[in-house]
């Protein structure tokens, strides 16, 4: 399970409760807080949030070819299922 | 500053108005924590869940409390980041969902 993705923001609480939760699923996932990219990191990851969720909002969190919007545990828990 | 005093000076200011901090205290001190991490970052203070252009007229309609707020809190009792919400959120009596999105995507600029 290690193609999960987390776009998150470092201060966003609903960001720290997902991974807290993904956490507590012991489930790998790879982070990335957009906040503290510059340049053009941060317009790559900017675009790459852009096309799964284009309301360009956080967590924006991958599973496979899930794509879940905002902290949502059972959105998470049917992703990690059909994994 | 902290949190602390953070939260006794707006709730003076908030309640009065309607807006009530969210009484799940793990979600509102984390975010004010994170409001203050914001004043220090960009001088302003932020939404701590959106992402901040970093100059203070492009970050206008984010700066808390934001202007979305009004509306999120009459559709959903709670704003977008749920520190303010209303009465009915923190009594129970409405269901608690996750608030979409309603800035534009637009506004975010680098």
């Amino acid at each position: 399970m290690n193609d999960i993705k987390v776009y998150a923001l470092s201060t966003c609480i609903h960001c720290r409760n997902a991974k807290k939760y993904l956490d507590e699923c012991g489930v790998k996932y790879e982070c990335v807080h957009v906040d503290e990219l510059t340049g053009d990191e941060r317009k790559q990851a900017v675009k790459a949030v852009k096309e799964v969720n284009p309301a360009v909002s956080f967590p924006t969190i991958v599973i496979k070819d899930k794509v879940i919007v905002g902290f949502h545990k059972d959105q998470i828990d049917k992703a990690l299922k059909e994994d | 500053m902290d949190a602390k005093q953070l939260y006794a000076s707006l709730k003076k200011i908030q309640e009065p108005k309607g807006y009530h901090f969210n009484t799940d205290m793990d979600m509102t001190m984390p975010l004010l924590e994170s409001l203050l991490t914001n004043k220090e970052r960009f001088g302003y203070m932020a939404c701590p869940c959106r992402l901040a252009n970093g100059e203070y007229e492009e970050d206008k309609d984010i700066i808390c409390p934001c202007v979305y707020r009004e509306e999120d809190v009459r559709e959903y009792g709670a704003c977008y980041c749920a520190l303010y919400v209303s009465k009915e959120y923190n009594d129970g009596s409405i269901e608690k969902k996750v608030v979409p999105e309603r800035r534009p995507p637009e506004k975010i600029l680098f």
